[in-house]
C-alpha cells in the first residue's frame, strides 16, 4: 500500500517537474529564459538560495497546479456531458496503471520494489497501454465538434497502427529472455548485459513507436496545436485539461519506464546488480532507475524542441510499411540466430 | 513551378543523418543559451523585460487612444466612422443628441458625450486612425495594457483623452477657419 502512494506520489511529482523541464529546455533550446519568476511569498527571504531557486522556475509548478485547479471550468453545451466527464480520466489512469508492474528498485529492507510482481507483466503491460486511446477517442467524440473529432480518429489509427510495431518488437528479447516476467528480465540482464545491445533493432522500433504511443512530436496529429486547436482537448479547460496533460506526462513516464526496464537494465548498473542487501543500497537502485528514468525524459522532451510534426501518410507509412517487416524480420532473425545457437552442441 | 526533387541516397532515407543534425543543432542553441549568453536570454543589462522596459519601436501602433489639439480641445467630434469600422466592435460612442452639449472648439458641431474602447476587444488594428476624418484617435506606443476586471478594461474617454495627450500634428480646422479668413481680404494669399 506504502509502495503504491510513494510511486503516485513520486510520478504527480516528475509529472510536475516534467512539465518544467518542458518550459525551461524548450526555451534554452529558443534562446529564451523560460519560467524564472515565481515564487512563494516567503522564498525570496532565504539568502541566496531562494532568488536561485526561483530564477531556475523550481516553484512554477506550484502556481501551474494551482492555476488549473483554480480556473473555469468550462463545459460547453454542445458537448455529450458523460462522455465528456469520464474522458480524461480515462486517458489518465492507463499510464498509472502500467506503472504497477515496473520493477523500480530491488529491495528496501525484504519488500520488493515492486507493485505488482506479474507474471506476465508485459503482456499486461501492452493490454493496458492501448487502452490510453480510449480516452482520447472519447474526448473526441464527446466534444461533438470537428477539431477534436478528427484528433480522436487520428489518434485511433496512429495507436492501432503503433502498438501492433511496439508489441512485435519486444517478442524478441523474450526470446531471448525466455520469460515475461519483468524482475526476470531485469535479472537476466543483470547476468548477461542489457538487452539493447542484444537487439538494437527491437530498442529503436520500440522508441520510435512509444513516441507515436505517447502522442508526442514528430507523432502528436490527435493534438497538432497548428492544425488541430489541440485536437482532442480543444473544448477541455481547467482541470478536465490538466487531467489529460497529465495523461500525457504519464504515458512518457511509462514508455521510458518500460524502455529503461527492457533495454537498459533497470535499476542495475554492472557492478550494482544484486538485490539491495541494505536500505542505502536498496535506494542506491531506486536512484539509477530513476536517473535512467529521466534520462529517457529529456530525451523525449528534446525531441520535442527538434523534429516537425510527420504529414499523417507519412506516419502511417512509417508505421506499416517500414516498421512492422522490420519487426518481423527481426523477431525471425532472432529466433533463427537463438534456434542455430541451441543446435550446436 | 515544379519543384525539382532531388532523388535521396538510402543513407539520407533513412532519416537518421538528420536526426542527427537536429540533435546537434538544438544541442548547440542549448550551450549557447545556458552557457554563453549568445542570444536572446543575454542580459543586457541587469535583469529581464518586466523590469527592464521594453524600448518600443518608432512605428510601433499599440492602443488607440483620442488625442486633444494644441489648444487642448476635443479633436473628436462624435461622427462614428470608427465605432462603424471597427472590426471587433470595441469602439461605442454616445453621440450628445440633438439638444446636447456642443463641442469646445470653433467649428465643431460635436463632440461625444462618452466615447468607450474595450480594451479587451480591441486588436490595435487601427482601422480607427485610419477612418476618422478628424485625426482625433491615434495607434500609441502603449502595449501592455492590465486591469483587475473586465469592467477596468473599458476605457472612457476622459481616460482615453488623458492617455492620449496632445497631438502635435496638423490642425485641419484652424487651417481652414484661416484660409476662410484670408479669404475675406483681397488679394487672395493662400
Amino acid at each position: 500500500m506504502l509502495k503504491v502512494v510513494g510511486v503516485f506520489g513520486a510520478v504527480l511529482t516528475m509529472f510536475a517537474y516534467a512539465v518544467l523541464a518542458e518550459r525551461k529546455i524548450s526555451a534554452w533550446i529558443q534562446g529564451r529564459v523560460g519560467p524564472n519568476r515565481t515564487a512563494p511569498p516567503l522564498a525570496l527571504k532565504i539568502p541566496f538560495l531562494g532568488a536561485l531557486l526561483q530564477s531556475w522556475g523550481i516553484f512554477q509548478p506550484m502556481a501551474d497546479g494551482l492555476k488549473a485547479f483554480l480556473k473555469e471550468d468550462f463545459t460547453p453545451n454542445y458537448v455529450r456531458k458523460a462522455y465528456f466527464w469520464l474522458a480524461p480520466a480515462i486517458s489518465m489512469v492507463p499510464a498509472f496503471l502500467v506503472l504497477a508492474v515496473v520493477p523500480f528498485g530491488s529491495k528496501l529492507g525484504n519488500e520488493p520494489m515492486v507493485i505488482a510482481n506479474l507474471d506476465v507483466g508485459i503482456l499486461y503491460t501492452f493490454g493496458i497501454i492501448s487502452l490510453g486511446v480510449y480516452g482520447v477517442v472519447l474526448a473526441g467524440y464527446a466534444s461533438n465538434s470537428k477539431y477534436p473529432f478528427l484528433g480522436g480518429i487520428r489518434s485511433s489509427a496512429q495507436m492501432i497502427s503503433y502498438e501492433i510495431a511496439m508489441g512485435m518488437s519486444v517478442v524478441p528479447l523474450f526470446l531471448i529472455v525466455g520469460e515475461l516476467n519483468l524482475s526476470d528480465v531485469i535479472t537476466w540482464q543483470a547476468k548477461n548485459g542489457w538487452l539493447i545491445l542484444y537487439s538494437p533493432i527491437s530498442f529503436v522500433i520500440f522508441l520510435i513507436a512509444a513516441f507515436a504511443e505517447t502522442n508526442r512530436l514528430p507523432f502528436d496529429l490527435p493534438e497538432s496545436e497548428t492544425e488541430l486547436i489541440g485536437g482532442y482537448h480543444t473544448e477541455y479547460s481547467s482541470m478536465k485539461f490538466a487531467l489529460f496533460f497529465m495523461g500525457e506526462y504519464a504515458a512518457m513516464i511509462a514508455a521510458s519506464a518500460m524502455m529503461v526496464t527492457l533495454f537498459f537494465g533497470g535499476w542495475t548498473l554492472p557492478g550494482l546488480s544484486e538485490p539491495a542487501s541494505s536500505i542505502a543500497v536498496g535506494l542506491l537502485h531506486i536512484g539509477i532507475f530513476v536517473a535512467k528514468l529521466l534520462a529517457f525524459m529529456v530525451l523525449f522532451i528534446w525531441v520535442r524542441w527538434m523534429l516537425p510534426r510527420f504529414r499523417y501518410d507519412q506516419l502511417m507509412d512509417l508505421g506499416w510499411r517500414r516498421f512492422i517487416p522490420l519487426a518481423l524480420a527481426n523477431i525471425l532473425v532472432t529466433a533463427v540466430v537463438l534456434w542455430m545457437r541451441s543446435a550446436k552442441p | 513551378m515544379i519543384v525539382k526533387r532531388e532523388k535521396l541516397t538510402f543513407w539520407e532515407r533513412l532519416y537518421l543523418p538528420a536526426l542527427l543534425g537536429g540533435f546537434k543543432i538544438t544541442a548547440s542553441h542549448l550551450v549557447d543559451t545556458l552557457f554563453r549568453g549568445n542570444n536572446v536570454a543575454k542580459q543586457v543589462s541587469k535583469g529581464y523585460y518586466p523590469e527592464i522596459p521594453w524600448t518600443v519601436g518608432q512605428n510601433y501602433r499599440g492602443a488607440p487612444y483620442l488625442v486633444r489639439d494644441q489648444e487642448g480641445h476635443t479633436k473628436c467630434v462624435s461622427c462614428q466612422l470608427c465605432e462603424f469600422v471597427c472590426p471587433p466592435k470595441a469602439i461605442k460612442i454616445t453621440p450628445p443628441g440633438p439638444d446636447g452639449q456642443t463641442a469646445d472648439r470653433a467649428n465643431a458641431e460635436k463632440m461625444p458625450l462618452e466615447f468607450e474602447i474595450n480594451m479587451l476587444r480591441c486588436i490595435f488594428c487601427g482601422f480607427c486612425q485610419e477612418v476618422c476624418p478628424e485625426e482625433a484617435i491615434f495607434l500609441q506606443k502603449d502595449y501592455s495594457l492590465t486591469g483587475l476586471s473586465r469592467k477596468e478594461m473599458i476605457y472612457n474617454k476622459e481616460k482615453l483623452l488623458t492617455l492620449g495627450g496632445t497631438h502635435a500634428g496638423v490642425q485641419k480646422w484652424k487651417h481652414k477657419l484661416e484660409e476662410a479668413k484670408e479669404q475675406e481680404s483681397f488679394p487672395v494669399k493662400v
